[in-house]
């Protein structure tokens, strides 16, 4: 068995996700403690190039035309045959619409041991330790990691993107596939891609918002409304409000949290000048982290969320979006 | 001496025989076509008793349909209306009067006929006068509830023809025999000078009697035919709607599902499964519009009303008989067909349709059956969905555990007594907004003080409370509603107390009128407000300071409208020193906050103006006042949301009764709610 | 059509998670035990897909404290069988024991579903997806997080969702495995009276199950909360290095 560490890169659409790179950091780590390589396994079709920025000491790469749309039973064939061969320490995946069904399938067919929800891995006395977190957060379990291969389906979190890329501009290491053209054949036809849809532009579903720029009365006017806009299309989120906002007709129905509006999940609920009404907060509990600007230190919305900042919005928000803009 | 002479004027004896067959006949019709219209009633509907309780009923016929007690309740319509039927229905005893005069018993001689005579005609006038103000109103005034269409109108003028025929008649008798007690019919001795005056012989007016006295006869017998089938048919219906008003349970409570021969509930998914009497309401209504000037439904939203409820139900009918000629065996939806679902959903149970209408058509009881038709097929919104699984598993709309139910109540320097493990005289039924809601549990813990300090053995439930059910049930969600009922009922079955308390109105009610007998054994069930009164008034709650401040009360429904607890509120603010000042809406007449019948837990949909911003502006437009009071949970976070949405704030604050005796006691040491986590805090 | 639907019961998180004597794992008695949200998304396809062109829906699902009152919602959803895998599961059933037991059940049938459907994810599963699990055990195509689904004549056309909002149609031959992540209308509620007339009309098949076969997944040592932070985490300084800040937490928590 070696040392190295596999990270699955999850891409679509030509671009490589996010969490290839949080993974690729993780790697890293985790090689250096264990004297391996971090190993990049690339699938897919004409993507070769996406093998230039990625944080790994060797990536590999398969390409076949079956591979070009993202098929569960396709990359699972080609990942089966290719662990068949290697041993590697882990094989990193995420835990994310692509990856998470991939590790459970490999674990099945290989018999490997799987760890999901996983937060991170660390070297722990010649061991590795995992760190879960389970029950939407409420809970956190650690454990040993064997010392045979393992699967990691990694959640977002404890690494930065940046640590992952690399300059370096490696260059792909092709893998050929033997005896698979079959079985991918085969595979293909019960699969019939129909093509993508981008989510609509201008309708703006709030519940599926990865980050919510959310204004309450602390907006003050209906002018202010277009700086919390600029923040939101920095970040790429959206605006929301709480229902002053919206009985004013400042924004659409469409947008309203809370009792009488909707229910939502974001990663990060910003919200700005919104005091904390129950009516308002029982439906922004799933947030991930909620960040509370608000002038006043006694507002119950402090109490709700994890970072807190008393400053006036007006005088914050401008600032903060340059310097979201000066990152990109 | 003068005397009733009987068919004067008409030649004998083909006149009277005329008259007689063809009022016969019209009569016959009459009655052979309102029957084909009342079959229709138990041959769709589902069987109701409605017969028991007899003297209760004639007594209702009486003050309801004769006196027009609530018809009377509003002033303008009200003369107006009375005018109209009063004449209308002494003018039709005059004739009845006449005919057994003529062929039974005579007495109509002398001065009884002379006042017989008198009566008769200022009634005509009477009568003239109404029908005056009715079409001032309608085309002058033309208020927005009423159904401005042709057909009334044309009612209208139909009865002005026949009674100013009857009047042109009188005139024309009195102007050829000119009588000398002729001005003991001062109206028709009037118009005789008209034809006195026009100088025609005696001949020409004989003929003219004739012919009036035809056109009447006629016009008379159209009456009857058309009465059936015209808008004048609740001539028939309202009296007998009024007749068969529910009497067999208080308003507030709903009628369990009805059941077919095996036990199996039936849904009013359709007409055919409504009630005789359900329908017998769509029949009576007279499209007044009572019922839509006092439904904050449709004040906040212009969508349900009603009347247009009641009215649609009839068209339904008549749509369906029309097609099928019998009874329809291809049932169409009711809601969705005729009745919009989002209408359904939007009543908020606040009763003052009920109580306005004049004919005593039950909406509520409707709404709620209708609603329970959707919820059975799962048709709701998704925010009530969730308050229901909440409810259902948790026992709170809040979908919190039932762990946490009495969490508020360990800020409390004093614990409050377990009636599940100790004796207790009073039992707190503490309810779902008191104990979860975050804003308000710092009343509820205000509330926990005053009856401490005021020495009161009481005790909660703690987590074996569960929602009473109250709005589950007015939500339509019936099975719901049982379980709970069986829940609570368990639990308190355990406890031993003297009687119950309730915050919240509609915990109140369900467990006042809807819990089984057995559970509460004649105990009382009490408003909290109740509570302080009588504590009050045995000197166990004395205030150090009055509070001198000017403030408005709003009666909650279902304290106030439904349950008839009025003065108890007014009496502690009394007590309390607090001026009262009332808003022009109040008592019975008290306009809706919006959140009852499950409507707290719905979507709002779209609104013009919220049932709370209409209530607080009227709150507001009293001036002098700084202070609305009110005396249910739900009020609190209704009104101090509508504050805000109304920018009034500063110019009013919202406060629970229970704060301001709070207030006014001597300082206590309350509990800081600092530093407690609630249910905002982090849930680890 | 026959469609399997298996779910999982996951803890209530409504209710405060409590933590057994061994440190390892949650308190099985002190947990409320009720549906996965994304196996009642699962159900409800199920149903929905019945509805529309017919077929038989079963429902398994192990035997938890909870199980039969979820299986008896599902039977008034309109389920046609429920089963009920039943064992001593106090040794904490994982996720692929419990897709063998799923796979140890369907080979004591004579007919294979047509479809089987699951949630996309249990939140309490430390160990993977029954969804994969099955179909790579079954040798059956999967797809994952698939948000919409539609049947035209034995063929499957489901949307899928993938990171960042992006979606794609994809149709599919049965039998099939799918990962439900929505359905096509949220889970129907289930008046109280469906539930007591399914309970007093409706019964539960139990099977029987032998030992569990844990393997798979990786034992923990440790389970515990995270620092519970009653307020908010308060970030100081002037607007500049608010915004600072700000920015490098946008980072941390994977948004920029
Ligand atoms: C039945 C019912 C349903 C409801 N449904 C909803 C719902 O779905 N959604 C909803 O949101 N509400 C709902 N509400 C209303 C809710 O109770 C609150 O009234 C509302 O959420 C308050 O909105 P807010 O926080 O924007 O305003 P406020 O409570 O007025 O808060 C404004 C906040 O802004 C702060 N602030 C002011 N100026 C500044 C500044 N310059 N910089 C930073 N901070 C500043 C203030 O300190 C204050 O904390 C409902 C109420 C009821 C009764
Ligand atoms: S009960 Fe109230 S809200 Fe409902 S219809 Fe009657 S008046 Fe309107
Ligand atoms: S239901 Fe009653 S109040 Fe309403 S319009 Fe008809 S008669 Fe008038």
């Amino acid at each position: 068995m070696s040392q190295d560490i596999y990270v699955f890169i999850e891409h679509v659409c030509g671009k490589t996700l996010d969490i290839s790179y949080m993974m690729l950091a993780q790697a890293q780590q985790l090689a250096a403690a264990s004297g391996g390589e971090v190993v990049a396994i690339l699938l897919g079709h004409n993507v070769a190039g996406l093998a230039s920025d990625l944080g790994a000491d060797t990536v590999w790469y398969v390409d076949h035309p079956e591979l070009e749309d993202f098929i569960w039973a396709n990359s699972l064939a080609v990942l089966e045959a290719l662990l068949a061969r290697q041993s590697p320490r882990l094989v990193l995946f995420g835990d994310t619409t692509i990856g998470s069904g991939l590790a459970s399938g490999l674990s099945a067919r290989l018999g490997l041991p799987l760890v999901g929800y996983c937060r991170q891995v660390f070297p722990n006395g010649g061991h590795f330790h995992y760190i879960s977190q389970i029950c939407g957060g409420k809970m956190l379990v650690e454990g040993a990691l064997p010392d045979s291969t393992a699967l990691i389906a990694m959640i977002p979190g404890a690494f930065r993107i940046e640590q992952g890329k690399s300059d370096e501009k490696h260059s792909a290491t092709p893998v050929p596939l033997d005896g698979l053209d079959e079985i991918l054949a085969r595979n293909a036809q019960k699969y019939i891609f129909k093509g993508y849809t981008e989510p609509a532009a201008g309708d703006v579903d709030i519940t599926r918002e990865k980050i919510l720029v959310s204004v309450g009365r602390g907006i003050q006017s209906e002018d202010n409304l277009s700086l919390a806009q600029d923040l939101a299309d920095a970040l790429e989120g959206a605006v929301s409000g709480s229902r002053p906002i919206i009985d004013q007709s400042w924004l659409p129905t469409s947008r309203l949290v809370g009792k009488s509006g909707k229910t939502v999940k974001p990663k990060v609920y910003l919200a700005l000048g919104i005091s904390g009404a129950p009516e308002h907060t029982e439906a922004i509990t799933g947030a991930d982290a909620i960040i509370a600007v608000n002038t006043d230190p006694s507002a119950p919305i402090f109490n709700l969320a994890k970072y807190g900042v008393q400053l006036d919005l007006l005088d914050l928000l401008p600032v903060l979006t340059d310097r979201v803009r000066a990152e990109k | 001496m003068p005397e009733r002479i009987d068919f004067w004027g008409i030649p004998h004896p083909w006149g009277p025989i005329l008259v007689y067959a063809l009022l016969g006949l019209a009569t016959l019709i009459l009655v052979v076509r309102f029957y084909q219209r009342a079959r229709v009633w138990w041959q769709t509907g589902l069987p109701e008793k409605r017969w028991d309780h007899l003297p209760t009923r004639l007594g209702r016929l009486v003050k309801y349909a004769i006196l027009q007690v609530r018809v009377l309740g509003q002033r303008y319509p009200g003369i107006m209306h009375a005018a109209l039927a009063w004449s209308f229905f002494v003018l039709f005893l005059g004739t009845a009067f006449a005919t057994i005069n003529g062929h039974f018993i005579t007495f109509l001689q002398g001065s009884s006929y002379l006042v017989y005579k008198l009566t008769l005609d200022v009634f005509s006038v009477v009568f003239l006068v109404g029908a005056g103000m009715a079409a001032y109103r309608r085309f002058v005034l033309r208020p927005a509830r009423l159904t401005l269409q042709g057909k009334f109108t044309w009612s209208l003028v139909f009865l002005v023809f026949i009674v100013l025929n009857g009047l042109l008649i009188e005139s024309l008798r009195l102007a050829i025999e000119k009588p000398a007690w002729a001005l003991w019919s001062p109206a028709g001795w009037a118009i005789a000078q008209l034809w006195i005056a026009s100088g025609a012989s005696q001949g020409a007016l004989y003929n003219w009697h004739l012919g009036v006295y035809t056109l009447h006869f006629v016009t008379v017998s159209a009456f009857f035919v058309t009465l059936p089938t015209g808008t004048l048919v609740h001539l028939l219906t309202a009296p007998l709607n009024v007749f068969f008003s529910k009497i067999d349970r208080p308003a507030g409570r709903l009628a369990a599902l009805p059941e077919t021969k095996e036990g199996e509930p039936i849904y009013a998914d359709r007409l055919a499964h409504l009630s005789w009497k359900q329908i017998l309401d769509s029949e009576a209504c007279t499209e007044c519009g009572r019922c839509q000037e006092v439904c904050p439904a449709y004040a906040s939203n212009k969508q349900l009303s009603p009347k247009q409820l009641v009215v649609d139900i009839r068209e339904k009918l008549h749509e369906e008989w029309a097609t099928a000629k019998s009874k329809p065996t291809e049932p169409a939806p009711l809601v969705n067909g005729q009745i919009r679902e989002a209408d359904v959903w939007s009543c908020t149970t606040c009763g003052a349709c009920d109580q306005e209408c004049p004919v005593l058509v039950e909406h509520v009881d409707t709404l709620v059956d209708l609603r329970r038709s959707l919820v059975i097929e799962g048709r709701m919104d998704a925010r009530l969905q969730d308050a229901l699984a909440g409810l259902s598993r948790y026992g709170n709309s809040f979908g919190q555990s039932e762990r946490n139910r009495a969490k508020w109540s360990q800020a409390l320097p004093t614990k409050i007594k377990d009636a599940r493990k100790e004796p207790v005289e009073y039992l707190w039924f503490v309810g779902d907004y008191a104990s979860y809601n975050p804003a308000i549990t710092e009343i509820t813990r205000q509330a926990a003080q005053v009856f401490q300090s005021a020495g009161l053995d009481f005790g909660i439930l703690y987590e074996a409370e569960r929602n009473a059910g109250n709005d589950a049930r007015r939500a339509g969600e019936e099975g719901l509603f049982e379980y709970l009922v069986e829940k609570n009922s368990a639990a308190l079955a355990k406890c031993d107390f003297q009687a119950i308390f309730t915050t919240d109105p509609h915990t109140f009610n369900t467990l006042k009128n809807e819990y089984p007998g057995d559970v509460l054994a004649g105990r009382p069930v009490l408003h909290y407000t109740e509570v302080l009164e009588r504590l009050i008034a045995r000197g166990q709650l004395r205030f150090e300071r009055a509070l001198d401040a000017v403030v408005t009360y709003h009666d909650p429904c279902y304290l106030g409208r439904y349950n008839g607890v009025y003065a108890a509120p007014r009496r502690v603010l009394a007590a309390l020193g607090c001026r009262l000042v009332e808003m022009p809406r109040h008592g019975a007449h008290a306009f809706c906050c919006g959140a009852g019948g499950g409507r707290i837990w719905m979507e709002e949909g779209e609104m013009q103006e919220r049932p709370s911003e209409n209530r607080i502006r009227e709150a507001a437009a009293l001036g002098s006042v700084s202070t609305l009071v009110v005396a249910c949970p739900k009020d609190v976070a209704m009104f101090r949301d509508a504050l805000k949405t109304t920018s009034l704030e500063g110019r009013l604050v919202v406060k629970d009764l229970v704060e301001l005796v709070h207030e006014a006691l001597e300082p206590v040491a309350v509990a800081s709610p600092e530093g407690l986590t609630e249910n905002g805090g982090k849930d680890g | 059509m026959k469609i399997l639907v298996p779910i999982q019961l996951v803890p209530d998180l409504v209710e405060e998670l409590v933590i057994a004597q061994d440190g390892k794992r949650l308190d099985l008695d002190a947990t409320r035990w009720i549906i996965s949200e994304f196996d009642d998304h699962a159900i409800e396809q199920a149903i929905l897909l019945k509805e529309k062109i017919g077929g038989e829906v079963t429902v398994i699902a192990p035997d938890f404290e909870g199980t039969e009152d979820v299986l008896y919602q599902a039977l008034a959803k309109g389920a046609d069988q429920v089963v009920k895998l039943s064992g001593d599961f106090q040794s904490e059933l994982n996720t692929h024991a419990l897709a063998r037991l799923v796979v140890h059940y369907l080979q004591t049938k004579s007919e294979r579903p047509d479809l089987i459907l699951t949630g996309v994810q249990a939140n309490s599963s430390l160990d993977g997806s029954l969804g994969p699990l099955l179909a790579a055990y079954l040798d059956l195509p999967f797809v994952d997080c698939v948000a919409q689904t539609e049947i035209e004549d034995q063929k499957i056309t489901v949307r899928k969702e993938y990171p960042g909002g992006l979606t794609a149609d994809w149709s599919v031959a049965l039998p099939v495995v799918l990962g439900i992540q929505a359905a096509n209308t949220p889970p129907r509620y289930v008046p109280i009276s469906k539930m007591r007339l399914a309970m007093k009309t409706g019964s539960i098949a139990t099977e029987e199950v032998g030992e569990l076969d844990l393997s798979g997944a990786v034992d923990s040592t440790r389970m515990y909360t995270p620092e519970a932070d009653q307020r908010a985490q308060m970030i100081d300084g002037d607007v500049d290095q608010v915004a600072e800040k700000l920015v490098a937490l946008f980072k941390e928590l994977g948004v920029l």
